[in-house]
């Protein structure tokens, strides 16, 4: 039971990590950054409830800033370049911040203990959880209750003006700067909301893994945040849930037996499917052929 | 109330446009043509912005946007259409016009009504533009599955909901049919008729001379003749660059 309760909460981080990916690619723009906020919120939520003592809810939203302050300055230079470029400074930016958390020591004495972020060997001991009596479930809960509002306010947005605006830069950024969108501003904004997100999810990761270190944050865990919404598709936010509990559910612990085979399938997979469904799992016509189908239900059941 | 102020524009040794003087007083219909190659989209990518001036200035109401941004020039008042059509593919029609209510009016609106509520005064400008195209019935229609005429007028919609005060049309009749273009030439008009100023691009001649209060004829970059549709019709220089010099043809 503990196994798949551990698998639901993976899967409900990934989810976050996913669905910041998703805000800077509605914008056109691959970065493989994410996994670096995420360390940044993962580090800095630990930080807050282990040493400072503050209670979680706090610390995380406190991350989310941290983290979304960190996006939006990387957002400014990064924006700059476009394409493979922007990919290249993404990832040395996510490289960056691993190798920071790799030398970063502060650490203070608490009895026995040394508490802290300590270099290479991590951060230990980040035990908020079990101090205050958290069981497995409560903390499966703590964690859908955040995707669910994230995935509601991200809805929200898409269905606004600003998800209308988002996919026009995506699309054509010419032909949005001709009709009067300022491009940067809407990539950094759409950066510093994905760095807000990574940073829940981070802040997250920190507690329940209880220990986190820099090894967690590479470039492994970038692509998967990217992975995640192209899969999924950006017709809307449910394609990068449901790809989360695709890979991480199915790929990565269903196909265990496999071994390392599996994350040959997880890379074969991503082709296929950019090629089979460029528009990703969950494009605007499986969503309108879903619609139709639960709408012809609802007749067949009122007649 | 626009005035261009001697500007080229050098592609390293191409010289697409010249030194060109060329004004436009507001309320006009002022066509711009000239043969293939001769710099008249370059001189739209000036006016609106898309790449920087070699020399010269661009002045709109007496303000030089010459180093504006392009999407602060259509807050400025300045929209345009493409050549080639450059719509949101992937986006609804009504999304197309909601995107780009950029005008400095719309921007100064509500932050949360204009970017989370959508105002219903944003929403009926939308809709009267749609109407206005015969659009309303595709309104939430995705932009790439319109048929050609379509895209082209949702294209001189989405330039109108801005607001403009200067529409820069580049060649809105291409591959238009006759009917097509008859109704264009009505929208063009009713559109100044409203106080839109228009910079017409065009290589249909029947369309400029019937809607153009004013023609300036470049070549080679360099403007060779301004004046009134029957004046250029019979300006030898205007012949000879569109037909060649009686020798050679």
């Amino acid at each position: 039971m503990d196994f798949y309760l551990g698998l639901v909460q993976i899967i409900g981080v990934h989810t976050l990590l996913g669905l910041s990916a998703y805000c800077v690619l509605l914008t056109g723009q691959v970065s493989l950054a994410q996994a670096g906020f995420f360390a940044v919120g993962a580090y800095v939520a630990g930080m807050l409830t282990v040493l400072a003592q503050w209670p979680l809810i706090p610390a995380l939203a406190v991350a989310a800033v941290v983290s979304g302050a960190v996006a939006c300055a990387v957002g400014f230079p990064a924006l700059r370049v476009k394409g493979l470029m922007l990919v290249v400074a993404t990832v040395a930016f996510g490289e960056a911040v691993r190798l920071f958390f790799f030398n970063f020591t502060y650490q203070i004495q608490a009895g026995v203990l040394h508490l802290g972020p300590h270099g290479a060997e991590g951060f230990r001991q980040i035990r908020y959880f079990p101090e205050h009596g958290w069981s497995t479930l409560d903390v499966v809960l703590f964690i859908w209750v955040v995707v669910a509002l994230v995935m509601a306010g991200l809805w929200w947005l898409d269905h606004s003006r600003v998800g209308a605006v988002l996919r026009a830069v995506g699309e054509d950024e010419l032909a949005a700067q001709s009709v009067g969108i300022n491009i940067t501003a809407v990539k950094v904004s759409a950066m510093t909301v994905g760095g807000f997100i990574a940073g829940i999810g981070g802040g997250i990761f920190a507690h329940y893994t209880t220990h986190i270190e820099h090894a967690q944050f590479g470039v492994v865990l970038a692509t998967f945040a990217i992975a995640y919404p192209i899969l999924g598709g950006l017709s809307n936010v449910f394609g990068t849930l449901l790809a989360a509990v695709f890979i991480q559910g199915f790929l990565i612990e269903g196909l265990r037996f496999m071994g390392d085979w599996r994350n040959l399938l997880f890379g074969g997979l991503i082709v296929l499917a950019m090629n089979v469904r460029p528009r990703g799992l969950l494009d605007a016509g499986t969503t309108r052929a879903l619609k139709r189908l639960f709408a012809a239900g609802k007749e067949r059941s009122g007649a | 109330m626009l005035e261009l102020k001697e500007i080229s524009k050098y592609f390293g040794g191409v010289r697409a446009v010249d030194g060109v003087d060329l004004g436009v007083s507001r309320g006009e219909i002022l066509a711009l043509i000239g043969p293939n190659g001769s710099g008249k989209s370059t001189i739209v990518n000036l006016i609106c912005g898309l790449f920087p001036l070699t020399a010269g200035r661009v002045v709109l109401d007496g303000t030089d946007i010459s180093d504006m941004p392009m999407h602060a020039r259509v807050s400025g008042g300045v929209a345009r259409t493409f050549q080639n059509i450059r719509l949101f593919g992937q986006l609804t029609v009504w999304q197309n016009l909601w995107v780009a209510q950029n005008s400095g009016e719309q921007r100064r609106q509500n932050f949360g009504r204009r970017w989370f509520g959508g105002s219903r005064g944003a929403r009926s400008e939308i809709e009267r533009t749609l109407e206005f195209f015969d659009l309303a019935h595709k309104s939430n229609e995705l932009a790439a599955n319109l048929a050609f005429g379509e895209q082209r007028r949702l294209e001189f919609a989405r330039a109108l909901s801005a607001k403009p005060a200067l529409l820069l049309l580049d060649e809105p009749a291409a591959g238009m049919n006759a009917e097509e273009i008859d109704q264009l030439d009505d929208r063009i008009r009713k559109v100044r008729e409203d106080g839109v100023t228009v910079l017409l691009i065009e290589h249909h001649m029947e369309l400029v001379m019937s809607i153009a209060d004013r023609i300036a004829v470049l070549n080679f970059g360099r403007k060779i003749a301004e004046g009134t549709p029957a004046g250029i019709q019979a300006n030898p220089l205007v012949r000879e660059a569109y037909l060649g010099t009686p020798e050679t043809a």
